[in-house]
């Protein structure tokens, strides 16, 4: 099957910032995939050179088979993107500026009831005929998910769509998300909420520096750190035969890897034997972050 | 076969694309067309008032033609030009600085559609404020209409040539008061130097070669043949030299956008 996304060795040169260096992508149809990584990273510079809103300095991208260069009109017809930036025309409403949305993809008439279904599971119904320019922060940004939307494009693509979001829409916003992905779309996001990536995606590319430095399953990802972290605050530093299980420290408070729980009888007595007690203990598991932090530091 | 059938529903897509942004850009101005039609009327017909007012006794262009009767259509053509002008260049610095050009940007609306799209609300803007302008005139005094096909042809011509002026303006721009620069110190100058008020032959020698590198001075000296079958020049010299204008600006907007000249980085 022709990939959804495929990009070869892509670089961006903002004069003299190398923003994107040679990245290496391809995201199969059907997929939830999260690109993940710091501000600055160059998420939405790789997302605005798949759209076409920026050309790169070298390397190729391809939206379902379409060159987004040679072949434009393809591969901007399957693709929809959601912008990071808040971006709205103050001219017209939320249901004028989806139905020329979709007659800019060429979808007429026929269109008309996909846009009131998207209006509908956005939470858009009773805004459908409100100014763009008197919606609130957060009902701009339905709008915008609403216009990438608006001519059913098999690959959708947010950038921090949950931004300024709240609790509620960011669960209605995900489980229409989902659907769209049950349906076939392929779905690429953007977040700094590493729990949501953790709990949509099946696949995640970290990015840092303009490269990507991971690419691999949720699962995978999290299997890199097997076992289980304990956090300790201690009354005195610790004992030096456990120093080999520090992930991270901050004063006196630590964070260990431990394999499996037996471990914990033995850093219990190591600690009585040197005469430290604990004031405060956790037991957690690993997740996304510390993977990130992992990686990324 | 595949090719074939998806070609087509390319192109019926691109047209509808274009189409919508036309719709779109139409919409736009006549939302608020207090501002953008009826108040350019309103500026000319002050500007007919004032000049008609005082100067209808003094000043004979043409023989037989009243002063007030000659303005008219260089105000109507002056109006035309710059509501054609105001019409692509506001309309895309303003969806450059609000971020909302990205939605066009984002679609598989071709560059010759984008560009037709703009020209077209701009001409139409332009047809309509010089309508209009026309129609209150006709209120105050009898124009006559020598020749109704060189007014068509200028006033189109002369529309889309500062519609398309306005395109490259408004693609270049970055900021608002680059945009106003580009109002006050190009297209005002030019529409003022180029013989609305007055004949170019009533000006010494060196200003009458200077007029003729104004390319306003050919548009609004070949409408107003249109209407008294007089001018300072051929009407044929001014269509050449506006339709030649009108088809390198045309050239220089499409080099422009299939670049992705300051819209596509
Ligand atoms: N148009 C531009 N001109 C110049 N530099 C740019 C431009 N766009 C992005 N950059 C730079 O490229 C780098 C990558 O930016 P990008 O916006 O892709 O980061 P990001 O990963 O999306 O970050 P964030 O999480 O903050 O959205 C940054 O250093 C940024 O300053
Ligand atoms: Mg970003």
């Amino acid at each position: 099957m022709i990939p959804a996304i495929n990009i070869q060795q892509l670089h961006k040169h903002f004069g003299d910032l190398h923003a994107l260096k040679g990245v290496d992508l391809s995201i199969e149809q059907g997929e939830f995939f999260a690109l993940l990584g710091p501000n600055g990273a160059g998420k939405s510079t790789l997302i605005n050179l798949l759209a076409g809103l920026l050309r790169p300095s070298s390397g190729s991208l391809q939206v379902m088979g379409h060159d987004v260069h040679a072949a434009y009109a393809a591969a901007r017809l399957a693709l929809g993107v959601v912008p990071q930036e808040l971006v709205f025309d103050p001219f017209f409403n939320v249901r004028e500026m989806l139905r020329f949305q979709a007659g800019y993809f060429g979808r007429g008439r026929e269109n008309d009831a996909w846009v009131d279904e998207i209006i509908e599971s956005l939470g858009l119904a009773d805004k459908a005929h409100t100014n763009m320019r008197r919606l609130s922060g957060g009902m701009k940004r339905r709008a915008l998910i609403a216009q990438a939307l608006a001519h059913k494009p098999p690959v959708i693509v947010l950038d921090e769509p949950t931004a300024g979001v709240d609790v509620e829409l960011r669960q209605t916003m995900w489980e229409f998300i989902r659907r769209l992905n049950r349906e076939g779309h392929t779905i690429i996001l953007t977040t700094h909420y590493l729990e949501e990536a953790e709990a949509l995606c099946s696949r995640i590319a970290m990015m840092k520096h303009g490269e990507i430095v991971a690419l691999d399953s949720t699962r995978n990802l999290l299997n890199r750190l097997p076992g289980k972290r304990l956090k300790l605050s201690l009354s005195a530093p610790l004992p030096e035969g456990l120093r080999a299980l520090v992930r991270s420290e901050q004063g006196r408070d630590y964070i260990l890897a431990i394999a499996d729980t037996t471990q914990l009888e033995l850093i219990l007595s190591e600690l009585r034997v040197a005469g430290v007690s604990i004031e405060d203990m956790q037991l957690i598991e690993a997740d996304l972050e510390d993977v990130f932090v992992e990686l990324l530091s | 076969m595949k090719t074939s059938l998806s070609t087509s529903s390319n192109a019926r897509s691109n047209l509808l694309g274009t189409w919508t942004l036309f719709k779109k850009e139409l919409l736009r101005f006549w939302r608020v067309s207090f501002q953008t039609v009826a108040a350019p009327i309103m500026t000319a017909l002050l500007y007919l008032l004032i000049f008609s007012h005082v100067l209808e006794d003094k000043v004979q262009v043409y023989p037989g033609v009243g002063y007030t009767a000659f303005l008219i259509p260089g105000l109507i053509m002056m109006s035309l030009l710059q509501n054609a002008f105001a019409n692509s260049s506001s309309s895309l610095i303003q969806s450059k600085v609000m971020g909302n050009i990205i939605f066009v940007m984002l679609a598989p609306i071709s560059y010759l559609g984008f560009y037709l799209a703009f020209l077209a609300a701009s001409i139409i803007r332009g047809l309509v404020v010089g309508l209009g302008i026309f129609l209150v005139a006709l209120l105050f005094i009898d124009l006559p209409l020598a020749h109704p096909g060189w007014i068509l042809s200028f006033a189109l011509l002369g529309s889309g040539l500062l519609g398309t002026f306005g395109i490259i303006a408004g693609i270049w721009a970055e900021k608002f008061d680059q945009m106003a620069a580009f109002q006050n110190f190009v297209i005002m100058p030019l529409s003022f130097l180029s013989g609305v008020f007055y004949s170019i032959h009533s000006l010494p020698p060196f200003w009458q070669q200077v007029s003729h590198l104004n390319p306003f001075f050919y548009m609004i000296d070949g409408f107003r043949y249109g209407f008294f079958g007089v001018g300072d020049i051929s009407p044929f010299i001014s269509l050449g030299v506006v339709a030649g204008s009108f088809f390198a600006l045309s050239l220089l907007t499409l080099r422009m956008l299939k670049s992705g000249y300051k819209l596509r980085g």
